[in-house]
């Protein structure tokens, strides 16, 4: 991996550290990120992390882009002595897959998927390979996910799934964008889970619906007083199918203000996961149900 | 202290300088598309260059108010009348309580910002009253200006000379064609010698998908890709890249055929090559533009842009020291 450094414009320095996804170039992307926050450069207003690739904001009267452009290099060769290791959360998400609300929507924009015939989940999991949605679901919720990029709209996540390439889902976007998806939906593009944090326009084919709120800019949700945002990049994530019982019960809590999300604290390890994924994610479930 | 929405224009929202500090969120910088005519519009009725005031498109609003205040009208040529006598655009005047701001028909350009002393007083998201409408952040309720609205106002701390007035030379328009400087680079070795010069080449036209998120041009020739296998995860359109951050300015142009410059409120991320960004001196211009504007794209280096920058600037500072 050689990261390529690029101007966007007078005020941006774009870094790709890989042209492909991998958890590596992410969590290059998430050191050097942190490298730039801690380095504290005079001029720097918006650090980013993405999913294999970062970009700085600055202001070139403070700040000469060529300058800018060396400091980043030079802290490059720091971050590469990172340890891979990540101090984290993991949260459990519930999913209601194949909900009555997405299933509206998706059938309101038929003429845009590439398989009108089909549902969204239908059609990615005939073209991944798995003979039903039931063993789809079990695919897509069996493995933990990280959190690999917040953005596009407001606090939404993107997720890239703990699992090698050979297992991973990849599923195309809509032709043409949707005018509309649900609040919440769990939806997939690419290699890349995401969840639409607020209610809008989207490409990405629509798996099911969280009732967690992830994003609150009233601030009235009790684990988003601290901060309207709820994900950050690097958290990991667990989905938790759950019916439509599970689900209403969920929203009740929300309305009631008392739903908390389950959330452990826990140590990341590139190096153990890559030696033994299936053992690492294990360890990661203990983790998150106590056991 | 309120001023009063009769009716409301064209996407009329309240905007300041904007909310910088959140992109690694989604959450874009916001604020007005052409920040000169806000702080210029500010400085006119003796606000904070930064006061929020009123982004409109096209079509003004109709304002009444409850107190005697100042305003004034920068950005696009759209003339504004205090029960229906006119006024001068670029020039600070008085509205007595009781009296009705409306405006005539758009002669050029696209967005008005009305700034009023003492400053729109909305709560403040993040730093900021800018109205991001799908983060429902800022503005009346995180929405934009609605017909029955009371906009609450501030207190004016500073008198001002009424009929002071902008000269011409320092009000900045597009020009026809319109032409926005661009730095190439970010996913520029993506598209093929040929295309990188028939994009500067052409004269593209403004499409009508055109906001603050981004705006969209059409008419150019279609862009075509260097030959590669697409990366893991890239999806398989040539125009496809491994989701990225996208920067403001910066020139997308899904499968090569319509270029879009994102905006004030842009998406922050997603997942199509980018051949470069407009410089930062011409971000302004791009809010002043029409649907149907041809415009052409020029191509500059860095040194350029930094030049183009420092004029810019300038030219500000000139219109601070007329209004000191």
């Amino acid at each position: 991996m050689s990261s390529r450094y690029t101007f966007g414009g007078d005020e941006h320095i774009f870094v790709e550290v890989d042209e492909e996804m991998s958890l590596e170039a992410f969590f290059v992307s998430l050191s050097m990120t942190n490298a730039v926050r801690n380095a504290n450069i005079k001029g720097v207003t918006e650090i980013c992390p993405a999913n294999a690739s970062f970009q700085i904001k600055f202001d070139p009267d403070v700040i000469h882009p060529d300058d800018m452009m060396k400091e980043l290099k030079r802290l490059e060769a720091q971050a590469e002595q990172g340890e891979n290791v990540l101090e984290t959360r993991i949260i459990e998400v519930p999913v209601y897959y194949q909900d009555p609300w997405t299933y509206d929507t998706l059938m309101r924009f038929r003429e845009r998927h590439q398989d009108p015939s089909a549902t969204d989940i239908e059609y990615a999991a005939s073209i991944n390979g798995y003979d039903s949605v039931e063993k789809f679901i079990e695919a897509h919720s069996g493995a933990p996910w990280f959190v690999s990029m917040v953005g596009f709209v407001s606090g939404l996540p993107f997720l890239y799934q703990m699992v090698d390439r050979s297992r991973q889902i990849q599923v195309p976007k809509y032709l043409r964008p949707r005018t509309d998806t649900p609040r919440q939906t769990v939806g997939y593009g690419g290699s890349f889970s995401c969840i639409y944090s607020v209610r809008g326009a989207g490409g990405y084919q629509m798996f099911g619906i969280t009732p967690m709120p992830i994003y609150d800019p009233e601030q009235s949700v009790p684990y988003l007083k601290d901060f309207m945002v709820f994900f950050k990049p690097g958290d990991i994530v667990r989905f938790k199918p759950i019916n439509r019982e599970e689900y209403d019960a969920a929203i009740a809590q929300v309305q009631a203000g008392e739903y908390m999300p389950r959330i452990r604290n826990v140590r990341f390890s590139l190096s153990e996961f890559n030696a033994d994924m299936d053992g690492t994610n294990a360890k990661l479930m203990e983790a998150l149900y106590d056991r | 202290m309120t001023v009063n929405v009769i009716s409301a224009g064209i996407a009329t929202t309240i905007q300041d300088l904007g909310r910088p500090g959140y992109y690694h969120l989604g959450i874009p910088m916001g604020g007005a598309m052409d920040r000169l005519a806000l702080k210029t519009a500010n400085l006119l009725v003796g606000n904070d260059e930064g006061a929020a005031g009123l982004e409109s498109v096209f079509v003004g609003p109709e304002l009444e108010f409850t107190r005697d205040v100042t305003v004034a009208v920068c950005g696009a040529e759209l003339p504004p009348k205090v029960d229906g006598e006119p006024r001068d655009t670029w020039t600070a005047f008085t509205v007595k309580a009781g009296q009705v701001l409306s405006f005539d028909f758009l002669k050029s350009g696209a967005r008005i910002y009305i700034a009023i002393s003492g400053g729109i007083t909305t709560p403040v998201h993040l730093g900021s009253r800018s109205t991001y409408a799908i983060g429902a952040l800022g503005g009346v309720n995180g929405r934009p200006v609605q017909p029955g609205d009371s906009l609450p106002l501030g207190k004016s701390s500073k008198t001002v000379k009424d009929g002071i007035s902008v000269p011409v030379a320092l009000r900045r328009g597009p020009s026809n064609p319109a032409e926005l400087r661009v730095l190439p680079g970010l996913y520029w070795h993506r598209i093929t010698e040929q295309s990188q010069d028939s994009f500067f080449e052409d004269t593209w036209k403004v499409a009508n998908e055109a906001d603050r998120m981004g705006y969209r041009f059409q008419g150019g020739r279609k862009l075509e890709f260097v030959e590669r296998e697409q990366p893991f995860s890239a999806g398989a359109d040539p125009s496809n890249i491994t989701d990225a951050c996208y920067p403001y300015g910066s020139i997308q142009v899904p499968s090569g055929s319509e270029p879009i410059v994102l905006h004030r409120d842009a998406v922050s991320g997603g997942g199509y090559f980018m051949l470069g960004c407009v410089i930062s001196a011409d971000m302004d211009l791009i809010g002043q533009l029409q649907p149907n504007m041809p415009v052409r794209f020029v191509k500059v280096d860095m040194e350029a842009a930094l030049a183009a920058r420092k004029e810019q600037a300038a030219i500000m500072d000139e219109i601070r020291e007329l209004l000191s």
